[in-house]
């Protein structure tokens, strides 16, 4: 269980409570937030959830995998801080995590 | 206010759901499903689900407890009879009447059946449902030889799955060759030399006669040769249900009619999933496609014209398959390109076909290469230098610039 904190790109904030055993694109997507897609469901396969996580939260995660990192590259908007968000499950280490959202989805 | 009435409990009848309540929709939405699951994914099914790599509440679309916090009533076991359109009224099966303001069908699809002598004894399996697959784990579990009717994406991953469980797999295929009516020669030889490999026995061309056995399947008959089999599941294709919006008098053909903002004939009536046949701005045609993606998209999009907004259908179809370790990511159609080129080493295991039809990308096979999948996701319809696509030494994120 993790308190999440979701910013959309036009800074609009949603706060929700993420389940142990679920991912961080999940927790979005069970709470409404807008801006995540997830059209495969969860596979790996669509990079529709894109979110951004900054270098400290970043440091707490595992580093992508390969597919991770190759869905990620083409990413027109992709920074240092780009994650697909269904690869990262939520643990109580992440309680207070902040992840802000892309303005679009590809 | 009656609200909104979705006919259907799958993906797209819950992501209209969701997407109502996130565009702030407060009226009633009230989901009507003939199973007894709450909404669940199908695709894993045939993959994770079956090799009993997740559970069922893996599956499902939002948490049960979702539907609940958000005020959406859902009706499962509940089969709809009838829609009238002129009332604005659905009603069951049970005879109970429900009005709506704007009415949603979701109905999907079902698998198409095989009716040939003996394809009622038990041991023979459709795969559509959750229902079906626990049937067909709990007997794979005393299985020894299993037959798959049909060599399409749905039978070559039980195909891949079974034969990773340790099961003889012999896969039945009507045509010439596998994944004949989805993709191109090459990407079926690809398929069929790995499946062979694993030790999967592949028969094209084979026509099923009938089934054998007392009271449980033991052989399947085709014109040249008898298969002994113990387990058989049948994967020949889906068909979508349509028969709610004919007798409705919804305008059908090959799916339900719908426009760009997935409205039907009648007034206030939406249809969205596999049931639909749309029109496709980006391929210039319609389509009635058997895909999750679509399903969301047309799902967003009716839910934002049933709340006034203007959002057109336009997307590109995309579909993904997992056999074995491999993952196949798909864009367009093979069959708009008039030429194909190759970036990576089929050998490896790895590689892309990308379709070409006037230099434009029009679609890409992707084993094992997102990188790829996710270049000709944003290059669709631009022009790409064969060279560069088949150069593996190139970067492919200079074509982007």
């Amino acid at each position: 269980m993790a308190t999440i904190k979701f910013i959309e790109f036009d800074g609009t904030e949603h706060v929700v409570e993420g389940a142990n055993d679920s991912s961080i694109m999940e927790a979005a997507v069970t709470n409404l937030v807008p801006g995540i897609d997830a059209d495969c469901g969860g596979e790996c396969s669509c990079a529709t959830c894109h979110v951004l996580i900054d270098q400290v939260w970043r440091a707490k995660l595992d580093q992508p995998s390969e597919i991770e990192e190759s869905m990620l590259d083409l990413n027109p908007d992709r920074t240092e801080d780009s994650r697909l968000s269904c690869c990262i499950p939520v643990t109580e280490d992440l309680e207070g995590i902040t992840i802000n959202l892309p303005e679009f989805q590809y | 206010m009656e609200g909104v009435v979705i006919i259907g409990a799958g993906q797209a009848a819950a992501q209209t759901a969701a997407s109502l309540r996130q565009e702030k929709f407060e009226g009633p939405i009230t989901i009507f499903g003939d199973e007894p699951e709450f909404p669940y994914q199908r695709p894993p099914l045939s993959k994770d689900y079956l090799a009993g790599k997740i559970s069922v509440e893996k599956t499902l679309v939002r948490p049960q407890e979702f539907y609940n916090s958000k005020n959406i009533a859902v009706n499962l076991n509940t089969k709809v009879k009838e829609i009238d359109p002129e009332k604005n009224t659905i009603s069951t099966e049970s005879a109970e009447t429900h009005k709506y303001d704007n009415l949603v069908i979701a109905t999907g699809s079902r698998a198409r059946e095989l009716r040939i002598p003996g394809s009622e004894l038990n041991g023979i399996h459709y795969l559509r449902s959750l229902r079906d697959v626990d049937s067909i784990r709990t007997e794979m579990k005393t299985a020894k030889e299993i037959c798959i009717v049909g060599g399409g994406y749905i039978g070559l991953e039980v195909a891949a799955v079974a034969s990773v469980l340790g099961l003889k797999v012999t896969v039945l295929e009507m045509e010439s060759r596998i994944l004949k009516r989805v993709t191109t020669a090459e990407m079926s030889e690809f398929y069929h030399a790995l499946h062979t490999k694993k030790g999967v026995d592949i028969v094209c061309g084979a026509q099923v006669k009938s089934f054998e056995g007392e009271s449980t399947v033991s052989s399947i008959v085709t014109e040249e040769k008898t298969f002994k089999s113990d387990l058989v599941i049948v994967g020949i294709g889906i068909l979508p249900n349509l028969e709610l919006a004919q007798n409705a008098g919804i305008d059908c053909e090959n799916g339900i009619l719908v426009n760009e903002h997935c409205q039907t004939s009648k007034k206030n009536v939406y249809a969205i999933g596999d049931c639909s046949n749309h029109p496709n701005p980006i391929l210039n045609r319609r389509l009635r496609l058997e895909s999750v993606p679509n399903a969301m998209e047309q799902a967003r999009v009716a839910a934002n014209n049933i709340l006034g907004g203007d959002k057109k259908y336009s997307t590109i179809p995309w579909f993904w398959s997992d056999q074995y370790d491999l993952k196949l990511q798909m864009l367009g159609f093979s069959a708009d390109g008039e030429t194909s080129v190759i970036r990576g080493e089929v050998s490896e295991e790895k590689f892309a076909v990308f379709y070409l039809s006037n230099q434009k990308i029009v679609a890409v096979d992707a084993v094992n290469s997102p990188k790829e999948f996710m270049l000709a996701k944003q290059l669709y319809g631009e022009k790409a230098d064969p060279e560069q696509l088949s150069d593996v030494n190139y970067d492919l994120k200079k074509m982007l610039s």
